[in-house]
């Protein structure tokens, strides 16, 4: 241990703290924007620094490791001063235009203006006038607004093993760019929108779609209809005020009906559906010869990775669906015919924790209901940005419940929402069809929490059954180098592209901290003990969607509408 | 020897991604799309780090430029000894600016921080060879070199 006193206060941390570490320890605020409590130490804004007795110059709290006998001062009018002209230079190359931000009221470098007081900056303002990048349909970059902290480059080449950013020139002339300069569309970005997290402002954001919804409830001849996945209730709160987890489901239903929409359904129930064809495609493979170790399919940030970089391995997807488009193809199918609906003036909504599932949404081939199967997609922030727009108290509002035939849920599908979700759902309906007997407990623990990968084993009438789960792509990469040096010792292999999984998507409430995930993980396992029914194979509405519709798993039917197949992207920058 | 066989040959050396780009460039004078592609696969780092790379040293070009890189030094000692009378006369006798490639592909024009021969300044280097004590006078003569 080593003793240090900052500000006065004497306090003893383990040898190789920082300074910000230590002060953390003790109550003491030192104001941090390239510092992440997830990320390695970058010490490139330098606006955490504090005077260190015996050092001529300032020092960075967040990279200065303790040494005994230490003696900091994080609140002299040296350091404060010394914050502040950092901050003002640079604020003296950042848009001014905050009113009009994605991240207004919610981003760090404002924040820490209003905290330092900041009024006339003494640097003439000289942004780049750079042209904002929306190239595609699903993540928004604006450089202008780059501090160049490098969190997002971390989070996109580390954590997710994609790299699609990088830096570009150096010194007063660096950038953070997508490969090669270009645009975010012609480089190998996944559209995992875990650099929306990582960035501090707003120089990367979801490409929001709320427009397009507005036009769509204001037409008569609309009919305006949403599925809502289960890891947006779970954070939904947070955008309004409520701790994680808090928000009532039956009360967010009422919430949407106020704000327009006609319909009210959960994607829950294709989750349910998922595991009916899903579980039947792993046993049919296991049982024929098939290829495995088969990969779970529902996650489109990692479609689009496995189509980059792993595209000798797509027979290995699963050819279902994701839960959002298996929706969106029996909506404008089966919910309209037993609606009395015409199609055609639907408009499907889907509320997810993803802005992968925004380009998913636009692929070409997703349209098997004879239209585009969902028409836009909103993140969990703009489910949060039409709350506060339409001013909901829900201290006002009274619960209902979902409107019928696509609203019914299980357990099962609530923890699809959780890295290790699918796998365990999927195991508690496989088991039950392979041995006929009730599995006296549906909890497969092994397979919850929030480390990279996970594996376990069932055993499955002598047959032992490995699956292994990853979350986050970095982790992925591990399990699939293991595939295709075929070494994987897998019959099945779970995989989200977030981290924590969905809970931890790139459209969820800004994620500071992996302490947040975790929270949000409880909170899914909460929602899945409630359930009375935790087996998607007994979901009365998934039962009845069989006998009137698609017949059977893996019919005729559900290949054409629940199934689909896969493209290699082939992209250069890789 | 194509760009992927450079590459090959620095596969294992620490450091080779900067050395193979420096023999790229001495053959062709700047680092073409798909040899920083082919970096990325021979290296196994993204193509975003490998542009990271080629952008942050001044020393490598991205964009195709003259056979003969021409770089005047601009920094403070070679200022004061008339370093922007050099530059006019070999924009003159270029007919190119700062910046510029000829249009017959021999010259390319750029500046450079101090090169540290500051004992005999205006300086200026071709291809990494140093010429000191510049004039607008001794431009011609030292472009005849390269001609």
């Amino acid at each position: 241990m080593v003793n240090l006193t900052i500000d006065g206060i004497k306090t003893s941390v383990p040898d190789g703290s920082t300074i910000l570490q230590a002060a953390q320890k003790i109550g003491i605020h030192i104001p941090t924007l390239c510092a992440h409590p997830d990320r390695i130490v970058k010490s490139n804004c330098r606006i955490c620094v504090c005077e260190v007795e015996g050092s001529r110059l300032l020092q960075t709290a967040c990279s200065q490791p303790v040494f005994e006998g230490m003696v900091v001062k994080t609140r002299s009018p040296k350091v404060i001063e010394a914050r502040q002209i950092i901050l003002e230079l640079i604020l003296s190359n950042h848009p001014q235009d905050c009113l009009n931000c994605i991240r207004n009221v919610n981003c760090e470098l404002q924040h820490l203006a209003k905290e330092y007081c900041i009024r006339e900056n003494p640097f003439k303002l000289k942004t780049k006038g750079l042209p904002k990048d929306y190239s595609t349909p699903a993540i928004f970059r604006d450089p202008n607004k780059c501090v160049l902290c490098r969190r997002c480059v971390e989070t996109c080449t580390v954590i997710q093993g994609v790299g699609a950013l990088g830096l570009e020139n150096r010194g007063y002339h660096t950038m953070i760019v997508p490969s090669m300069g270009k645009n975010l569309g012609d480089s190998p970005c996944v559209m995992c929108g875990q650099c929306i997290h990582a960035c501090p402002v707003g120089a990367i954001g979801e490409v929001e779609y709320i427009d397009e919804l507005m036009e769509a409830i204001a037409d008569p001849n609309t009919i305006v209809v949403t599925q809502i996945a289960p890891a947006v209730r779970v954070a939904i709160g947070e955008e309004v005020g409520m701790k994680t987890g808090e928000m009532p489901m039956n009360k967010l239903i009422t919430a949407l009906r106020q704000i327009g929409f006609d319909y009210v359904l959960h994607t829950n129930f294709t989750a349910d559906l998922t595991i009916m064809e899903e579980g039947h495609e792993l046993l049919q493979r296991l049982t024929t010869g098939g290829i495995l170790p088969m990969f779970t399919s529902c996650s489109p940030g990692w479609i689009n990775f496995c189509e980059t970089y792993y595209p000798d391995l797509l027979d290995n997807l699963s050819t279902c669906k994701s839960p959002q488009q298996m929706f969106g193809a029996l909506l404008k199918t089966y919910w309209a015919d037993k609606m009395n609906i015409d199609a055609k003036k639907i408009f499907s909504v889907s509320i997810m924790p993803c802005t992968a599932k925004k380009y998913e949404a636009f692929r070409p081939e997703m349209n098997a209901s004879g239209y585009q199967d969902v028409d836009i997609v909103l993140t969990t922030r703009e489910l949060g940005r039409l709350l506060r727009l339409c001013e909901i108290d829900f201290d006002k509002v009274e619960p209902s419940e979902f409107d019928p035939w696509m609203g019914d849920y299980t357990g099962a599908a609530v923890i699809f929402g959780a890295s290790g979700g699918v796998m365990e759902a999927a195991l508690r309906t496989v088991y039950e069809v392979v041995m006929q007997e009730e599995l006296k407990d549906v909890n497969f623990t092994a397979t919850r929490g929030f480390q990279g990968i996970k594996e376990a084993e069932v055993d499955l009438n002598g047959t032992v059954v490995k699956v292994a789960i990853a979350n986050g792509l970095s982790n992925a990469r591990k399990l699939m180098d293991q595939v295709r040096a075929g070494e994987s010792p897998y019959h099945f292999i779970e995989i989200m592209a977030c981290p924590g999984g969905c809970i931890g998507g790139g459209g969820q409430p800004i994620t500071r901290s992996n302490i947040k995930r975790e929270e949000r993980i409880a909170s899914i396992y909460i929602e899945d003990e409630q359930c009375a029914i935790r087996k998607s194979h007994e979901n009365p509405e998934i039962k009845m969607v069989y006998e009137e519709f698609l017949h059977e798993p893996l019919g005729h039917k559900s290949h054409e509408l629940l199934h689909t197949h896969y493209h290699a992207k082939n992209k250069r920058l890789i | 020897m194509g760009y992927k066989q450079i590459l090959d040959a620095y596969k294992n050396i620490p450091g080779g991604m900067i050395e193979a780009f420096n023999a790229i460039q001495d053959i062709y004078s700047y680092l073409p799309e798909e040899a920083i592609i082919e970096a990325a696969k021979v290296f196994n780092v993204p193509v975003s780090k490998v542009y990271d790379v080629t952008t942050f040293y001044s020393m490598f070009s991205i964009k195709p430029r003259g056979k003969n890189v021409i770089r005047i030094c601009q920094s403070a000692p070679c200022h004061v000894a008339g370093a922007a009378e050099v530059v006019a006369a070999l924009e003159r006798e270029l007919g190119i600016r700062i910046g510029e490639s000829t249009a017959d592909g021999k010259f390319a024009l750029e500046t450079t921080e101090c090169v540290g021969q500051c004992q005999d300044t205006p300086v200026i280097t071709i291809n990494g060879k140093p010429y000191m004590g510049v004039t607008p006078a001794t431009v011609v003569d030292i472009l005849a070199e390269y001609k």
